[in-house]
């Protein structure tokens, strides 16, 4: 690896880990989502989900120039190699954090991909070129479900209320950069993941307001650890994605 | 190397790519055979590289299954062509856009079933946002969007007000 691929790697396995790892936990409502029509939905939102995935690794393994496939990067690493953010690898709970994780999440990564489309790597530049436009209904649907909940039953509401509560403290780690990434983004080849957050607060802002939600006091702050391979509910997730190719190294299908 | 294959009359000169171009142009969509590579705007280039033709094709959707799919009927279609030594590869920029679907496959999209998607400019990532779509079958602008997912990823399920009919849209990307 060049000096210069060397700092990109990790940053591009963070971009591929996220998707791959909200993609793969969006998938496991499949066939137990509330309604038909949603659970075509979520499988459709897991499928873009990890096809970026898909793409991000392709990327990183042609940096890393050691044979890496993107299969072996999201089935044969371990979750400590993982550098996803904690909230993406949360259990899906009930429907109401499945949503508000999907807007809090959509709602900063399309305006990253957004400005990640105009950097000076061409190659992560042409993936958000493509994954910007998906983003966009990730975050429509995301914030048509929240308002639905919000201003519907008792239930609905207070069940949105929780989730809420419960994921704001995990949405400062995706605007968290180590100081590899603040030298890619000095470098015009990452955006400023801070520089994002008036387009992150507007949205949340303008969704919660339609929802009637009150936006949660303290800031969002909290746990984190996840970019440096520092994981909670990761390993279980992993054991059931990679067991199948686990059991059969080099399979193909 | 060329020589050889000059005198099989194969793979050489501006004749071959036209030819190749118009096979992989008539590839159809595996998902929605009603139209084809051209039709959907995801052919991108046919040209010669060392000696042999190289197609470059576009995915629509990052996670479209379809995308190997194609890429396999496309080298199929070539090498049943007599295009032996092919290549085909995936490119994904520029991004592919719904724009990039032509008069023809809106036309047989729309003849299928299917309403053809609306202009980016009018139904794109705005927020709680929702494009004018016309009934493929009644004609009717008189729509409801049920889901903005369908039975596969390009698509969106609709339902038409005045003749009671659900149908697919594809969606604006």
């Amino acid at each position: 690896m060049t000096e210069a691929h060397r700092h990109i790697f990790p940053y591009v396995i963070a971009l591929g880990d996220d998707a791959l790892v909200l993609g793969h936990r969006l998938s496991q409502w499949s066939s137990r989502a509330p309604t038909l029509e949603e659970d075509i939905a979520l499988s459709n939102l897991a499928l873009d989900l990890i096809g970026q995935a898909r793409l991000f690794y392709t990327l990183a393994g042609k940096l890393e120039g050691e044979g890496r496939s993107e299969d072996d990067l999201a089935y044969f690493r371990d979750a400590a190699a993982f550098s996803n953010t904690l909230m993406v690898e949360l259990p899906n709970g009930d429907f109401a954090h499945t949503m508000v994780r999907q807007l809090l999440y959509a709602a900063f990564t399309h305006p990253y991909f957004e400005a990640l489309a105009t950097s000076r790597h061409p190659g992560l530049a042409e993936i958000a070129a493509k994954a910007v436009k998906e983003m966009a209904y990730h975050v429509r649907h995301a914030a048509e479900w929240v308002i639905r909940l919000g201003d519907g039953t008792d239930e609905s509401r207070q069940r949105t209320v929780a989730a809420l509560d419960t994921l704001w403290p995990y949405v400062g780690e995706l605007f968290e950069m180590d100081a590899a990434e603040q030298e890619l983004a000095r470098a015009s080849i990452a955006p400023d993941r801070e520089q994002l957050r008036p387009i992150w607060n507007a949205t949340i802002d303008r969704v919660l307001g339609e929802a009637g939600l009150d936006r949660p006091e303290r800031p969002p702050t909290g746990p984190t650890g996840g970019r440096a391979g520092k994981h909670v509910h990761l390993a279980e997730m992993l054991a059931d994605m990679q067991s199948f190719a686990r059991a059969h190294p080099g399979a193909a299908w | 190397m060329s020589a050889t294959r000059e005198t099989d009359g194969l793979c050489t000169g501006d004749a071959d790519i036209a030819r190749a171009r118009a096979v992989a142009a008539a590839v159809p969509d595996p998902e929605i055979p009603v139209v084809t590579l051209a039709d959907l705007g995801i052919l991108r280039g046919v040209e010669r590289r060392d000696g042999a033709i190289f197609v470059t094709l576009t995915p629509t959707y990052t996670g479209c299954p379809a995308t190997l799919a194609i890429k396999l009927d496309v080298e199929a279609a070539l090498l049943e062509a007599g295009f032996a030594d092919a290549k085909v590869e995936i490119i994904l920029s520029p991004a592919w856009s719904t724009d990039d679907i032509t008069d023809e496959g809106r036309r047989k999209l729309r003849e299928y079933g299917i309403a053809p998607p609306p202009p980016r400019a009018t139904g794109g990532g705005e927020l709680f946002s929702a494009p004018n779509v016309a009934c493929p079958r009644c004609g009717s602008s008189d729509t409801t969007r049920i889901s903005e997912f369908g039975s596969t990823p390009c698509k969106a399920l609709w339902r038409c007000e005045s003749c009671s009919e659900p149908f697919d849209v594809f969606k604006c990307l």
